[in-house]
């Protein structure tokens, strides 16, 4: 009877270890959020405050990043931007993380004809390209913030919903769910208490994937001019006005887009190396 | 000395989280000479399979050779090259995995994998190479061995497989085999087939070869000597009959111990099996998946006819083979999958079939513990919160009380009460299987079923688990529906014992009545099989008849044991479904023979069948 | 082939259908919920309110929804998805004269990414923890994370503004030589390319990896097999599915890459052609690109899904 309890594991500390590269990625991710609140309030100038008197200006002491094409300061309209960039995917990419974890474990908890239903109607979603919706929905109601996090979050829901199904249906085949079914808990408990904190890791990861790919989606939305609307601006839309600049390598061009490949390769790195993370960041099937 | 292999010194290491290295088997020292069988036998994480692996010069990935030196014919096998490695593994040293299911490649052909060996090495022409092939797989005595070859590992059974997977090792004409718990997989009556196979090969070639195991009872039957392993340390070595009789260690004798369940004496005098109503009764259930048809029955029946009754404070033993319907029947007491047909009544009272339409104190009182305790607690929670929720939904405990009695339940179980606060991987198998146990008690049930709560255990830590399950038992006064696949533990701990096969009940009965004869031929084949814990023992069986387990081809019209069985009749139990007779000796069996022709039948073995079974 | 095969791709082929027609469901009601009246787009703010009813009735806009909606499915069936708003040609033929371009540049694409991604895939499977293998991972990564309007405008800055090897504008009026055709395409195909590679080799890897770490690879290493035959011939065939699923997956990105490229290299293909009738709500010109899109992405998964279930041996040979 002793030796049962003899063989006590060691107490092992849950603690994330996270390697080199994800401790880059986390650090880019945090000044970027940090800026995205700070951001406006540490900027030398407005953002639409015409400082500069040369346009597009290189770097110097007076503009770190230089100034815009109608020269603003390149560092301000930065800041200024993280707010949209950063700001909107976050709330996009939260609210179709939410819509699509909340049906995914709906429908692998409840099974039957409701999950084949869900199935089926957002995997006819997965199949609409999500630029082309994005277009479409843009030109319809026009670009709004409301419409942009609208979209972008419908857009993402399906992929997201997909990847909660299949882990929650992983889950729910374990002994402890099963154990619960027979103690009489009811759904809504068996999704929350049983399947849901079993999951936080692997939707965290897909949370982070996801924002990198709504990251992309708006700025290239931006840069294609049904994003963002002037005056606000984002980074893809500081690309965009200040194109012309690309000829000389005028840090205006080069600056919001090294902001945005910073931003979606330090999160890149950081989910990648998550602790305990299996595959890697692939949609997989 | 005429040694194949020799090590010395080996230590393998793997390194853990914070990046420390861990001595995962300690400075082994062993040797194997021409022609005999090893034995590395301990419990898991003894390191026998990692020893096993080093001898090929490999490490699983984590994990290091360390230290000390490995020769096998004369080749010190940890100085080889990469190159020189491949050429050697696979060609003087070959390989019997556990699990021959996952080691064969599921998209290539059986014989293609067969002679791959033969010709990365170049040993022989590949017709040479598939002739000799055949020829062992009629020498393993594999169905069809000409064309066997052909098919696709998915299209073979299990234990098929295990011996295709020993021809696949020996078709190189290797200088060692390593056998690393080739039937563990597998069930009984198939295990002895494939050990009969083995040992054939073995002997008949004068291989030299190491097997791997946790268990005495097959070791005794192949090996010539015995390394006792435990922690990554060897604890003794010696020839197999000095081990088994006269061990020195104290942990060899506690293995030995462990092994043999009818040692232990639950003994029967206080039983409190009160003569009242059942608790539960079952009539006539049918179950399974798929749609049912017009007669009630489900598309793909698991369970046909099954009946049976559990008084309050007893314990029934239901024992079968993987497949048979054991596990099934416990999800459908619990309401899990609902019974096409029949009657379940608790206390007196009808059941309903699922368990949504179950009352909360219906639900409460029979309670469900799983065999892989790794899955069968929520991981994301700790023991406390675990243990807390059946308190708080059937009883409403508030907070304070419920801590309590969670201390409480933990010491009941025989665990530490600072236990609460861990989460499930913090804890060993056997914790985690009391942790199990303990939150069905937190229910305070009538009624537990225990479906292979032992089996994922290592023995000596699932003795323990089956002591405390029987002490429990007179404590408290609980029934439990013991589902196993193993005869002799079930023997041991039930009051009643019922046997499956194929979805239906072929015995049942008190449990002496399954050391009595006569017996249903397949409970006569069940404990046949079962190794015993001394040398000669796979002599001593008779091999089985019929074409051995697999899908029972006749199962509509016939009996299903029809194909397997010893004393079948032509005509008749291949043709009629077999009716439910009552022994004079207690139990009820599903046969055609008539008692005496069955005993009649079953003496003529009386002489191979050894020591009857001890009964208290 | 047999029976339980031929069920299981006869059922893919109808959940294939089936999404096909929830999208032209989807696309229509999203197309027609949009706020505004094409008429009033077409017609200018100054048309008499009898030109407008006219207008609506030449175009059916009178009918109820549901109607409307069949009729169109029955015309994108019969090959005829209507009649464009803007100027008035059949849709039919604005997207055939502009489909042949969009699959060329697909297909230049797919022929360069697939072999390529394939083989960076498996080699870094291969030699997974390798130098190589970080290099290739880092450098994917990367690709992935960076949006394609950065890839295009910096190609076009290296290549055509700085270095001037190759034309900004792919699509020149007249292409005499096969050294012309791949000078003129070269930068959207390897702009197309960047984004869809990366993927496919990260896919590719993750397949490969999952089948390296089974019990049948250990195996038949310990059969001696060398790594190249480990790979080849036992963790391959096991990985096909996955792999085309991967592959399937990742062309997919295709279509998305395809507008920012078609719009930065001034190519007319069907993506261009989608976002300007957008821009002048040309809703029958909308709806057909925007079946034409989702078909693409449901057959190409269609097809993984298909070379999943004929590389099965389990459901090959029963």
């Amino acid at each position: 009877m002793t030796n049962a309890t003899a063989d006590t594991l060691p107490r092992r500390r849950r603690r994330w270890r996270v390697s080199a590269s994800g401790t880059v990625g986390l650090a880019v991710v945090g000044f970027w959020l940090v800026m995205t609140l700070a951001g406006p309030s540490i900027a030398p100038h407005g953002s639409g405050a015409m400082v500069g008197s040369e346009i597009l200006a290189p770097m110097s002491r007076e503009f770190p990043l230089g100034t815009d094409y109608l020269g603003r300061d390149m560092l301000s309209r930065i800041l200024w931007g993280a707010r949209y960039t950063v700001g909107l995917a976050l709330i996009a990419t939260l609210l179709a993380c939410a819509m699509g974890v909340a049906l995914g474990l709906f429908a692998a908890v409840q099974g039957g004809i409701g999950d084949a239903a869900i199935s089926r109607v957002l995997d006819a979603f997965i199949s609409i390209p999500s630029k082309m919706f994005a277009l479409v929905m843009v030109a319809a109601l026009g670009s709004s913030l409301p419409v942009l996090i609208g979209t972008v979050a419908v857009i993402y829901t399906p992929g997201c919903y997909r990847l909660a199904r299949s882990m929650a249906v992983n889950i729910s085949a374990m002994d402890f769910v099963t154990v619960a079914r027979a103690r009489g808990e009811r759904t809504a408990f068996i999704m929350r208490e049983e399947v849901l904190p079993n999951m936080v890791l692997p939707v965290l990861t897909d949370f982070g994937l996801r924002f990198v790919f709504v990251v992309l989606l708006l700025s290239g939305l931006s840069f294609l001019g049904v994003g963002i609307q002037p005056p606000a601006a984002d980074w893809g839309s500081l690309v965009r006005e200040n194109l012309e600049g690309l000829r000389d390598g005028a840090p205006a061009v080069i600056m919001p887009a090294a902001a945005i490949a910073s931003l979606t390769i330090g999160m890149t790195l950081l989910i990648d190396n998550l602790p305990g993370r299996r595959r890697s960041t692939v949609e997989g099937h | 000395m005429d040694a194949v292999v020799d090590v010395r010194g080996l230590c393998v290491s793997t390194r853990d989280e914070q990046g420390a290295d861990r001595l995962i088997v300690k400075e082994a020292e062993f040797a194997v000479s021409r022609n005999a069988v090893l034995a590395l036998i301990g419990e898991s994480g003894s390191g026998k399979t990692t020893i096993a692996m080093a001898l090929m010069g490999y490490a699983r990935p984590g994990c290091r050779i360390a230290a000390g030196s490995v020769r096998v014919g004369g080749t010190d096998v940890l100085a080889l090259p990469p190159r020189a490695l491949a050429d050697f593994r696979g060609k003087r040293v070959t390989y019997i995995p556990q699990s021959a299911a996952a080691a064969f490649n599921p998209s290539r052909r059986i014989m293609a994998q067969v002679v791959e060996g033969a010709s990365i090495h170049g040993l022989m022409p590949r017709a040479a190479a598939e002739a000799k092939a055949v020829e062992l797989f009629r020498a393993l005595s594999l169905p069809e061995p000409g064309s066997i070859g052909r098919r696709f590992p998915h299209q073979v059974s299990g234990g098929q497989l295990q011996r295709l997977m020993a021809a696949m090792a020996l078709l190189s004409d290797p200088e060692l085999v390593i056998l690393d718990e080739p039937t563990t997989a597998l069930d009984v009556t198939t295990q002895i087939e494939v050990l009969r196979a083995f040992k054939k090969v073995v002997r008949e070639r004068g291989t030299t070869a190491i097997y791997v195991s946790h268990d005495l009872a097959v070791v005794a039957q192949v090996a010539d000597r015995i390394v006792v392993l435990r922690d990554g340390e060897i604890q003794e070595q010696g020839a197999t009959d000095r081990i088994l009789v006269a061990p020195q260690h104290a942990y060899t004798s506690s293995l030995l111990q462990a092994a043999d369940p009818t040692l232990r004496s639950f003994r029967q005098a206080d039983r409190r099996g009160d003569p009242g109503p059942p608790l539960l009764e079952a009539r006539d259930l049918v179950a399974g998946y798929g749609p049912a048809g017009a007669d009630g029955r489900p598309a793909a029946p698991v369970l046909t006819g099954i009946s049976l009754a559990i008084r309050r404070g007893s314990v029934l033993g239901v024992v079968g083979e993987s497949g048979c319907g054991k596990s099934t029947l416990a999800r459908v007491v619990a309401g899990l999958l609902p019974a096409a047909r029949g009657r379940l009544t608790l206390d007196g009272e009808a059941l309903a079939p699922g368990a949504a339409s179950r009352t909360r104190d219906q639900l409460r009182r029979i309670q469900i513990v799983f065999q892989t305790a790794d899955t069968a607690l929520n991981p994301a929670r700790t023991v406390a919160r675990i243990l807390g929720r059946p308190l708080d939904l059937y009883h409403g405990m508030a907070a304070d009380r419920r801590r309590r009695r969670v201390r409480e339940l933990l010491d009941m179980v025989r665990l530490p009460r600072h236990l609460a606060e861990r989460y499930p991987d913090e804890l060993s198998g056997g914790q985690k299987q009391r942790v199990n146990l303990a939150r069905a008690l937190a229910a305070e049930p009538d009624l537990i079923l225990c479906d292979e709560v032992t089996s994922s255990l290592d023995t000596v830590v699932g003795a323990a688990v089956l002591e405390l399950l029987d002490e429990l038992r007179r404590e408290l006064g609980v029934a439990y529906m013991f589902i196993s696949h193993d005869l002799s533990t079930v023997r041991a701990i039930c009051d009643e014992v019922m046997i499956l096969y194929a979805g239906r009940k072929v015995e049942s009965g008190p449990r002496q009545t399954m050391s009595m004869r006569p017996l249903h031929p397949y409970t006569d084949l069940l404990i046949a099989s079962v190794p015993e814990l001394r040398m000669g023992w796979l002599e001593s069986v008779r091999p089985a008849v019929g074409e051995g387990p697999g899908k029972p081809r006749y199962a509509d019209a016939a009996c299903a044991f029809y194909g397997r069985c010893g004393l079948r009749l032509e005509g008749t139990c291949d043709r009629r479904a077999p009716e439910t007779q009552r022994l004079a000796k207690g139990a009820e069996i599903l046969c055609h023979r008539a008692e005496q022709e069955l005993l009649a039948g079953q003496a003529e073995r009386s002489r191979t069948i050894s020591a009857p079974v001890t009964v208290t | 082939m047999n029976a339980v095969m031929a069920r299981l791709i006869g059922a893919r082929v109808a959940v294939c259908v089936l999404s096909l027609l929830i999208v032209s469901g989807l696309v229509f009601i999203a197309t027609s919920l949009l706020p505004g009246d094409v008429t009033q787009e077409i017609l200018g703010q100054s048309a008499t309110p009898e030109a407008v009813e006219g207008l609506r009735r030449a175009l059916n806009l009178d009918r109820p929804a549901p109607v409307r909606y069949l009729e169109w499915l029955g015309g994108l069936l019969t090959g005829d998805p209507g009649i464009s708003l803007v100027n008035r040609l059949p849709v039919a033929e604005m997207i055939a004269s502009r489909l042949p371009n969009s699959l060329l540049l697909a297909g230049m694409a797919a022929a360069f990414c697939v072999p390529a991604a394939l083989f960076l895939g498996i080699t870094s499977a291969i030699w997974r923890g390798s130098a190589y293998d970080r290099v290739v991972n880092t450098a994917t990564v990367t690709t992935v994370s960076v949006p394609e309007f950065l890839v295009a405008t910096l190609a076009v800055l290296i290549f055509a503004v700085h270095l001037r090897w190759l034309p900004a504008m792919s699509y020149a009026s007249k292409i005499e030589s096969v050294g012309q055709l791949l000078r003129s395409f070269a930068l959207p195909v390897a702009t197309l390319s960047c984004v869809v590679m990366a993927q496919m080799t990260r896919m590719t890897r993750a397949a490969l990896l999952t089948v390296l770490d089974t019990p049948y690879i250990e195996m038949a290493v310990l059969k001696g097999a060398r790594p190249m035959r480990v790979v080849l011939l036992h963790a391959l065939p096991n990985a096909v599915g996955p792999i085309a699923n991967a592959v399937a997956f990742s062309l997919s990105y295709l279509v998305g890459g395809a507008i920012i490229v078609e719009i930065i290299f001034s190519y007319p293909g069907i993506a261009r052609l989608m976002v300007d009738a957008v821009a002048t709500r040309d809703m029958p010109l909308v709806q057909a690109c925007a079946m034409i899109f989702s078909a693409a992405y449901l057959v190409l998964v269609l097809v993984a899904d298909l070379c999943a279930i004929l590389s099965n041996p389990r459901l090959r040979y029963r």
